[in-house]
């Protein structure tokens, strides 16, 4: 039996004139229709509306329902059914409602693995997308490549961009971490300190920085001191600070997981007030209010975001509109519970990507889970270069490199002032650029 | 002279395998894939229960030799090119090296001790698997499908991407680990682990060392466990460190309690039920788990050997 979410429901009824029209003159109302692009809904919608329905696209969502990855999966399914919705709302893809059909993998390769055989084989869904854990990711990859079937993961790893994957892997909707770390190095060594001691996960999330990070600061002119990895068993991290070395102008701290709060509360305890500059990747909080008891140790730290939790951060009608659309208040967490804090910097990744299978799937004139079908989208999608900003996009703009199937975007620095996340920088897409190491294209289909 | 039901023990179980073979051509794509993957999980707990099942000893340390498998056949495949049937037989090498330096270690501990014994040489490997990253890639792990080349045979070639060459490896790896595990049980090997199971001092007293017994059996278990990871990785493509963690221990446990331990096919019906009462369960609710929970329970209250040990206890004294 297949599990149907919200989106699902909506795409299954048929779409009324009324309730086209009025969806449109919603966003029509709210100035934000199209984007640089030219994309425009009204135009989805009169085409939809005057099409008899019609079979929907299944897209199978792999979603970390349980498991490690379990809170950023909670608010990828919503981010990804209110972006499904609202496509089906502005007359679907081709004229074709959405239809998602989500399967938890539980934060397990093995399962992972299982879930886009099910997805493929069993729910013949015509894409998958949605992954964000990078095990899972890696684990999962080779059966969409031996199942042919286009999967478009939402992780920020840098698996995708490195060549190791294949051709009917995608990253259209979140940069990666090579990026974004070489997109923040610039401010990082020209604003808190050249002498920089790095404190990362003994694992895959905290290599791609400790490589990253390792080869951009001394290209900038700055030293990495010292590059401590911490067991991801591990508890307490007192005796990791006691080996920063003392000349260490800034911190870089990308700890994940439930151990966050001892780590910033030994920290705290270690330095004091006489503590280097800090900074931090936002991973480490996503779902985790920043008034946290044990977190004021954080006031005046900086972090990275991909997409500033606090609104005002970057304030654009499609960032609001967005905003509002997902159910995340000012503060970043959900409208109907305060208390339940969104992962702001990595969920709308979710929504941007089912906007990029929309596109490629009109543009490239896809019907069928058919061989010829699914050459035509993904040699469509290698061609797109840029994905413009607008309610499809509000992260910002995104230049698409076809090479490597990954999307570079803009990225955010924040202070923690007064228990909140302030916007100080916004890097340009030129900063996270580096050369394609790879190239998918070169692979048969 | 042969013990009665002999053939109808050898004829039951060559049976299964027919069975399995000729299911691939009725069953949806979707449940021969699913098949495919049961059997070669079905293996490891072949390997468990010989352990478990004959020689008494409960091990939580098997995910160590379950991963040496997949990460010998992984890494030699991906850093120096070897094929698929040699990287088949480094990873069973390899466990069974990692299986005879295990036994030598841990088998001095019994009960409890053992199983936190050999518990904790596993959590030390799986640590291991993530310090030495820059090999292992750690937790992230890493694919080998451009690295493989295709299995040839016969002057053709079988490309591992193919659902029909998944299974016929699968079923014909399972066949050989369950045949060689009936085979043993019904051995005079096997004979004297039941013994050292029920009563390991008479079993000296009969002039038998339980310490070699147990170290073959173990041997034995670690190998096959060593085979099935070998094998997953060579259909699937990835090894991580995830397959080493605890959990990986637990689950053969698991699929032999449900399916029975100590009996041949216990080990393939529990693989089998409890895959798929996740998948369906997944696919009702998010809380998937505690329908597994209540499904296990339930089992266990109707069989509490076990569905093959039930079968055995109630209708079928015959069965191994």
């Amino acid at each position: 039996m297949e599990h149907v979410s919200e989106g699902t429901r909506v795409a299954s009824e048929k779409i009324s004139r009324r309730a086209a029209i009025k969806a449109a003159g919603a966003l029509v109302g709210a100035g934000i229709v199209g984007g640089v692009g030219g994309f425009s809904p009204a135009a989805s919608v009169s085409r939809a509306a005057a099409q008899p329905a019609r079979t929907p696209i299944k897209i199978g969502f792999q979603v970390h329902r349980t498991g490690i990855g379990a809170v950023y999966g909670r608010w990828y399914e919503r981010t990804a059914t209110a972006a499904a919705t609202l496509i089906n709302e502005m007359g679907g893809i081709a004229g074709r409602p959405i239809q998602l059909v989500p399967e938890d993998d539980g934060t397990d390769p093995r399962r992972g693995a299982e879930v886009v055989e099910k997805l493929a084989v069993h729910h013949k869904v015509d894409f998958i997308y949605g992954t964000l854990f990078s095990h899972v990711v890696i684990a999962s990859a080779p059966r969409a490549g031996e199942l042919k079937i286009p999967y478009f993961v939402v992780s920020e790893g840098y698996h995708v961009a490195s060549g190791k994957l294949n051709r009917y892997v995608f990253q259209p909707g979140i940069t990666d971490v090579r990026a974004q770390v070489t997109g923040i190095s610039g401010w990082l060594v020209k604003n808190l300190g050249k002498k920089i001691t790095m404190i990362f996960p003994d694992y895959a999330f905290g290599y791609d920085h400790r490589d990253f990070l390792g080869r951009a600061v001394p290209a900038l002119g700055g030293t990495i001191q010292a590059r401590l990895a911490i067991p991801p068993t591990e508890t307490s991290f007192s005796k990791y600070f006691a080996r920063v070395p003392a000349d260490t102008e800034v911190l870089y701290h990308v700890m994940v997981g439930p151990g966050v709060l001892t780590f910033v509360k030994e920290m705290g305890e270690h330095f004091g007030a006489r503590r280097p500059q800090i900074f931090g990747f936002i991973d480490s909080l996503e779902g985790v209010d920043l008034a946290s008891p044990g977190l004021e140790y954080l006031e005046g730290t900086h972090f990275w975001e991909a997409f500033p939790r606090y609104a005002g951060g970057y304030p654009t009608p499609h960032e609001r509109f967005y905003r509002d659309r997902v159910g995340v208040n000012d503060a970043g967490a959900s409208v109907r519970d305060p208390k339940d804090v969104s992962t702001y910097s990595h969920m709308f990744g979710c929504w941007e990507t089912l906007f990029v299978i929309k596109q490629a799937v009109e543009q490239s004139g896809y019907r069928d889970p058919t061989p010829k079908d699914y050459r035509a989208l993904i040699e469509t999608l290698e061609e797109v270069q840029w994905f413009n900003e607008g309610i499809q996009h509000p992260q910002g703009p995104k230049k698409f490199v076809g090479q490597i199937h990954q999307s570079f975007g803009q990225q955010f620095i924040s202070k923690v002032e007064n228990r909140r996340l302030k916007v100080v920088h916004r890097t340009k897409i030129e900063d996270s650029l580096y050369p394609p190491e790879a190239d998918y294209r070169k692979q048969p289909l | 002279m042969r013990r009665p039901g002999a053939r109808a023990v050898w004829a039951l179980h060559l049976a299964v395998i027919l069975l399995l073979l000729g299911l691939q051509v009725v069953v949806p794509p979707f449940h021969q894939i699913m098949l495919a993957r049961i059997m070669v999980l079905a293996v490891y707990a072949i390997g468990y229960n010989v352990l478990l099942g004959y020689a008494g000893l409960m091990s939580l340390g098997h995910a160590m030799l379950f991963a040496s498998g997949m990460y010998a056949t992984g890494l030699t495949i991906l850093y120096f090119g070897v094929g698929a049937g040699a990287a088949f037989g480094l990873g069973v090498l390899a466990s069974a090296v990692m299986a005879t330096a295990l036994g030598l270690v841990t088998l001095r501990a019994s009960r409890v001790s053992f199983l936190i014994v050999t518990m904790m040489f596993s959590q030390a490997f799986y640590l291991a698997t993530l310090y030495f990253n820059e090999i292992t890639m750690g937790d992230q792990g890493f694919i080998i499908s451009g690295q493989l080349a295709p299995l040839r045979a016969g002057g053709r070639e079988f490309a591992f991407s193919d659902p029909a060459v998944k299974y016929n490896l699968a079923l014909v790896v399972f066949a050989l680990c369950l045949m060689l595990s009936v085979w043993l049980t019904r051995s005079p090997i096997g004979r004297v682990l039941v013994g050292v199971r029920e009563n390991e001092e008479r079993t000296r007293l009969l002039g038998y060392n339980p310490l070699s017994y147990k170290l073959l059996a173990l041997i034995a278990s670690g190998t096959i466990a060593g085979a099935s990871g070998s094998l997953y990785t060579l259909m699937f493509s990835y090894v991580g460190s995830s397959f080493a963690s605890i959990l990986y221990s637990i689950y053969p446990l698991l699929w032999t309690l449900l399916g029975g331990t100590g009996t041949t096919l216990g080990p393939l019906l529990g693989t089998a039920l409890m895959t798929y009462v996740v998948d369906i369960a997944s696919g009702l609710t998010s809380s998937y788990l505690l329908l597994v929970g209540a499904t296990l329970l339930i089992l266990i209250m109707w069989f509490p050997a076990g569905v093959m040990g039930g079968i055995r206890t109630r209708w079928a004294r015959w069965l191994p």
